[in-house]
């Protein structure tokens, strides 16, 4: 075991090419096997900093590293290796699943890791029956349910055995049976999970740490419990908890 | 492989004569014994078939303009020149679009998407068409839904002067469109998308399927020649 952090973000800061500034200065160190949520209002950066955790916008000012590897998004095979270190779920699984069917959306990803056959295979039933959808495979993913797409969204990611697993709102739109099912899974599962979300609720149930990101900066990083309980910061920042629910 | 086979026998049957007609009959029932074959429906395939209407409407329109030799039909003055070219288009694009439907019914889109890839279609249209299989639904859904919020709120498309509405609506469903497209592609990206998409490796077209495949455009070519040689 190395004493690596999963995700280290140091100094990051970003602004959108039309000068709308949306990052200033975020410093953030996710250890190994971590659950954390992301918390913070419409707009506070939330989805920027999720695009640079794997590359996608690239880090203008400050790094982010991930296992102890700082990404240069210049450098095609780096990331390509943290692509597949960081999987991203997004929150429309429609945006996410793009094959004909369930089975070739989850083998998507290992096939761009450059797996082929039989072991393409076993990362994708494993992925499946790691979301108990194992039986869908072969079905078109505009059949399923909402909540079953999430989970099929879920696997896609999962099938490139991610260090981390960045999920963005997973519990939007979900029905409370498909809540449960997905924090069932998501905590059986063994990787260092951050989980972007203003559902406070959904995520003091799952992550035991959470920071709240507001204005492009870090303003809160403890223990999910205490932050809930302290309304003044989360009414600074647009954040509520649900009427009738208490810590 | 069928794509290859309802080619062949697109252009065997146009390459035709109109004037052998016995050969088209032969066609016609090569065609439809394919389709009992495959089990599908004679309605269906019938009715799927409508959709050539709007092409040979001109054509049924061409024998009553034209040049050359005259006869009387009843009331109806004709060009026999032009009945035979209206005969030849109409009766040819039946076939062609019998043996399309046929092909689209017994196949399903997917197979077909796998086909052009194997006969080396470029990459990137078999992607395009397989991207348009998957979110043709996503986008039919969405018109839906922006539909049901139009009317919902007292909108009723009568006539021209709603058109206005109506267009609005199409160009927000093309921005969403486009904007989801981006949101696609990022998703893509974030999997380490690199520009090919991973297919099955599916077995080549054996040699018996070949034979199954081609019986249909081989047996329309041998009555060509018997038509050419008996006529």
């Amino acid at each position: 075991m190395t004493t690596q952090p999963s995700l280290l973000i140091e100094e990051l800061a970003f602004a959108y090419p039309d000068g709308n500034q949306a990052l200033f200065g975020v410093n953030l160190r996710i250890e190994r096997g971590e659950r954390v949520a992301l918390l913070g209002p419409n707009g506070a950066g939330k989805t920027t900093l999720v695009m640079h955790m794997n590359g996608i916008h690239p880090a203008e000012h400050g790094k982010v590293s991930v296992a102890g590897e700082v990404i240069d998004t210049t450098d095609k095979d780096l990331l390509r290796r943290i692509r597949g270190k960081v999987g991203v779920v997004f929150q429309d699984p429609d945006d996410q699943l793009f094959m004909p069917t369930v089975g070739e959306d989850v083998a998507f990803g290992p096939y761009n890791m450059g797996i082929r056959g039989a072991e393409l295979d076993k990362a994708v039933d494993d992925a499946l029956a790691l979301v108990h959808m194992s039986e869908f495979k072969d079905r078109p993913p505009h059949h399923l349910s909402f909540g079953q797409r999430r989970r099929v969204a879920v696997a896609t990611v999962l099938a490139m055995k991610p260090e981390i697993l960045v999920l963005d709102e997973p519990s939007s739109n979900l029905d409370p049976a498909g809540r449960r099912e997905l924090a069932e899974i998501l905590r059986s599962l063994d990787v260092t999970i951050v989980m972007v979300t203003h559902d406070l609720p959904y995520a003091f149930e799952l992550c035991e740490r959470a920071v709240i990101l507001s204005g492009g900066v870090i303003v809160a990083d403890g223990k999910t419990g205490d932050i809930l309980k302290d309304q003044a910061l989360l009414a600074q920042h647009r954040l509520e908890l649900p009427v009738g629910f208490s810590l | 492989m069928k794509i290859i086979a309802v080619l062949a026998f697109i252009v065997v049957s146009v390459a035709t004569p109109i004037t052998r007609w016995q050969a088209f009959i032969a066609y016609f029932a090569a065609i439809i014994a394919v389709s009992l074959i495959a089990k599908i429906p004679t309605l269906t395939l019938f009715t799927r078939a409508l959709i050539e209407i709007p092409f040979i409407f001109f054509a049924i329109l061409m024998p009553f303009f034209g040049t050359g030799e005259r006869f009387e039909v009843g009331p109806l003055n004709l060009y026999r020149e032009s009945l035979l070219a209206a005969a030849g288009i109409v009766v040819k694009g039946t076939l062609g679009v019998l043996s399309a439907v046929v092909l689209s019914t017994s196949t399903t889109a997917r197979e077909l998407l796998r086909g052009l890839e194997k006969l080396h279609l470029p990459k990137l249209m078999v992607q395009i068409a397989a991207f348009m299989l998957r979110y043709v639904n996503v986008i039919n859904d969405e018109m839906e839904r922006m539909k049901v919020a139009r009317e919902s709120r007292g909108f009723i498309a009568t006539g021209i002067k709603d058109w206005k509405v109506i267009a609005t609506a199409a160009s927000a469903l093309f921005i969403r469109s486009y904007e989801r497209g981006e949101r696609v592609h990022l998703a893509m990206l974030s999997r380490g998308y690199t520009g090919v998409l991973p297919h099955d490796v599916s077995e080549g077209a054996t040699l018996r399927t070949w034979a199954q495949g081609l019986a249909l455009p081989i047996f329309a070519a041998l009555i060509l020649l018997i038509t050419t040689v008996i006529g």
